[in-house]
């Protein structure tokens, strides 16, 4: 019984070992992933940063008004006018239920 | 302890008395000791054993509520994210929309370490092949010299430069990041933004800081490392700000001037929508100051916030403003405005004839400088003084740019009664355009103060009242009928109601009095009128052009055009919608 009882208790923490240091392994594992993902967190916020720079470099008003002028007979673009203002009721809305079925209610 | 003898006299007389063993007694004495002895070792055992007992518990016990304490507690990320970030050094700049004016981008320094150098001529040699200006004599001797253990080769290189001089492949040669402050938008609002220049550097990092302009005013804000990743959102809009500067850039160049400076601002809040000065330069390339010459014909000078001019007719308002208020005149009391006034030596005159009286809004809208002299004789130096310092023409008016620190704004000691006549039509005195807005925003938003700012600031505080609402009402009836019927009338634009005053002032010689053919015109004003939403100052410097058999200086000739074209142009980015006549007669009358 006391021999049963020794040999449990020895097994008991030889398991307890293996499965620290299984945990301890892990743990070192998924600290070595952090670290990764962060650089790989770091260099995306980077690369956004590049991304977001050359959106606003590529978008710069100067930019913009040459490629309009350059392709002026193409897209015809010119600077917003006051005459370009409109009533609401100007808007030619689609006529409710014509094709759907549904009634103005359910539409609105 | 007493240690009791073993063999105690009386008791082996006793016992040799009664023919006993005296040996027995010294056995049972022993006995007794030892018995003593071990009873005294057994109770120390047994205390020491409690002691080791109660350390080993208190040992496990800690250990276990500290492993308990960690299984329990959340999970939390030991190193946040946000302090590794290397493009964080320093905020971005956001327009009001979110549209980026300056932002950070990671590039390389070239830098050489001679320890790792292995032939310095062939590195010298193939980074002349890059960079061409340098000198390979110069760069050789620097990488081969044996005193030295480090040098900059470059503080700033393209990715296809990095690229190319990591190609040479020489391990003497290495990259390390480099933060490097972008402007994506080139020239566009370079005086408001101003520019950086590298504080500390080292190999892994230099310290990026403003050295002019908001980059230098804010640079607390900017450099704040907590506040990195929140950009600074500025009220200035990207859109009205590139139209502002294309109009401005035309007129200047139609009028052939030597510059200019135009000023948008919300004339409620105090936020600036646009600003510009012209010429402009590149704040990703900023020049060097010019050690020659007038500062004030650099690039780098604001005209709008540095530039201290005599602004001429559009001081007129503040004259009659203040009368207005002081209950002085009405609109329709008529002024003498016979003309030359006799003042001492002096004499003041008009530019051209005028009738022999004419009504207040009249010496407004024809600007009569006799007329507003004499309006200014009723008001009286004193008042006069006050009403300005009042609104705030008379000190530094702040602003979130660097330049705004030494500029002060010019006036005669000793204020007389001839000063404040020629003041009074905006000679003698001299102010920046950013002054003339904030004073024009009070004249028209219903007469309280405003604080200009470069900053978001949608919620401002309205500031203490200055002139009464019935007479900024009055105010901007008058300044409507400046563009309707006086001397602003190429100013105005369908169905933005736009009202102001012209201004042109001969320039003053450095040798001291006049020129007589370079003109500063200035425009200020607002639209649209019946609801005043936008305060404009345009200055136009030494602008001509050729009408109608003359040269013309005046400001109606010129600037007035020009903002007339600008208020087209963005008035419609600004959302507001252009208004019928009929709307714009009763938006008048109502307010």
């Amino acid at each position: 019984m006391r021999a049963l009882f020794y040999l449990l208790t020895a097994f008991g923490v030889i398991g307890l070992a293996i499965w620290a240091y299984d945990q301890n392994q892990k743990t070192q594992v998924a600290i070595r992933d952090v670290r990764g993902l962060r650089a790989e967190i770091r260099s995306l916020h980077e690369a956004l940063d590049v991304q977001r720079a050359e959106w606003a470099y590529l978008n710069r008003p100067q930019r913009l008004r040459a490629l309009a002028q350059m392709n002026f007979e193409r897209l015809g673009l010119l600077p917003l006018q006051g005459g370009q203002f409109g009533q609401v009721d100007e808007i030619p809305y689609p006529l409710f239920g014509a094709a759907v079925g549904a009634s103005p209610e359910d539409t609105l | 302890m007493n240690r009791l003898p073993l063999r105690p006299l009386a008791r082996i007389l006793d016992a040799r008395a009664q023919g006993v063993n005296p040996l027995t007694i010294e056995k049972e004495n022993l006995r007794l000791r030892r018995e003593q002895q071990r009873d005294a070792g057994r109770r120390r055992a047994e205390w020491r054993l409690l002691f080791l007992a109660t350390a080993f518990f208190a040992g496990y016990a800690a250990i276990g509520a500290k492993m308990g304490m960690l299984a329990a507690s959340p999970v939390v990320e030991s190193e946040p994210y946000v302090g590794e970030s290397i493009s964080g050094e320093r905020a971005d700049v956001l327009d009001r929309n979110g549209n980026i004016l300056a932002t950070n981008l990671v590039t390389h320094s070239l830098y050489a370490e001679m320890r790792y150098m292995v032939d310095g001529r062939r590195a010298a040699h193939e980074l002349v092949q890059i960079f061409p200006d340098l000198d390979e004599e110069r760069l050789a001797a620097r990488l081969t010299d044996p005193n030295r253990r480090f040098d900059w080769i470059r503080a700033r290189v393209s990715p296809e430069q990095a690229q190319a001089a990591h190609d040479i492949g020489e391990p003497g040669l290495l990259l390390g990041p480099r933060d490097m402050r972008l402007y994506p938008n080139g020239t566009l609002a370079a005086h408001v933004l101003g520019g950086t220049t590298y504080g500390e550097q080292g190999v892994t990092a230099a310290e990026i800081q403003g050295v002019a302009g908001l980059e230098y005013a804010q640079n607390q804000r900017l450099s704040d490392a907590d506040l990195a990743d929140v950009p600074l959102s500025l009220s200035l809009d990207l859109g009205v700000q590139a139209a502002v500067e294309e109009v401005l850039a035309d007129g200047i160049a139609m009028y052939n001037a030597n510059g200019g400076s135009a000023i948008l601002m919300d004339a409620h809040t105090g936020e600036i929508v646009a600003m510009t000065s012209a010429p402009t330069f590149d704040p990703n390339d900023r020049p060097a100051p010019a050690l020659t010459g007038d500062p004030a014909d650099s690039p780098l000078f604001n005209r709008a916030v540095q530039g201290l001019y005599e602004l001429g007719s559009v001081m007129k308002v503040f004259t009659v403003a203040q009368a207005l208020d002081m209950n002085m005149v009405t609109p329709e009391t008529m002024i003498d405005t016979r003309g030359p006034i006799r003042f001492g030596r002096f004499r003041l005159s008009d530019m051209h004839s005028m009738p022999a009286s004419m009504s207040v809004t009249d010496v407004l809208v024809e600007s009569s400088n006799v007329g507003t002299a004499r309006i200014a004789q009723m008001i009286g130096a004193e008042q006069q003084q006050n009403f300005l310092r009042r609104l705030g023409l008379l000190d530094q008016m702040p602003l979130e740019v660097s330049e705004t620190g030494r500029v002060r704004p010019q006036y005669p000691a000793r204020w007389s009664e001839l000063s404040a006549m020629t003041i009074s039509y905006g000679h003698g005195m001299t102010m920046t355009p950013l002054h003339l807005a904030a004073g024009y925003a009070a004249m028209v938003n219903g007469g309280t103060l405003v604080q200009p700012t470069l900053l978001r600031r949608p919620d401002a505080p309205v500031g203490p009242r200055v002139i009464t609402e019935e007479t900024s009402r009055i105010i901007r009836t008058m300044l409507r009928d400046v563009v309707t019927e006086g001397t602003a009338s190429f100013g105005d634009v369908d169905g933005y109601a736009v009202g102001g005053k012209t201004g042109t002032a001969n320039k003053v010689r450095p040798e001291g009095g006049y020129y007589q053919d370079r003109t500063v015109a200035t425009f200020a004003g607002a639209f649209p009128m019946n609801d005043p939403r936008y305060v404009f100052v345009v200055t136009m410097d030494e602008p001509t052009i050729f009408v109608a058999g003359q040269n013309r200086r005046t400001a109606g000739w010129t600037v007035v055009p020009v903002v007339a074209q600008m208020i087209g142009r963005v008035a419609p980015m600004l959302g507001l919608r252009p208004q019928t006549p009929a709307e714009i007669e009763a938006g008048m009358q109502l307010r």
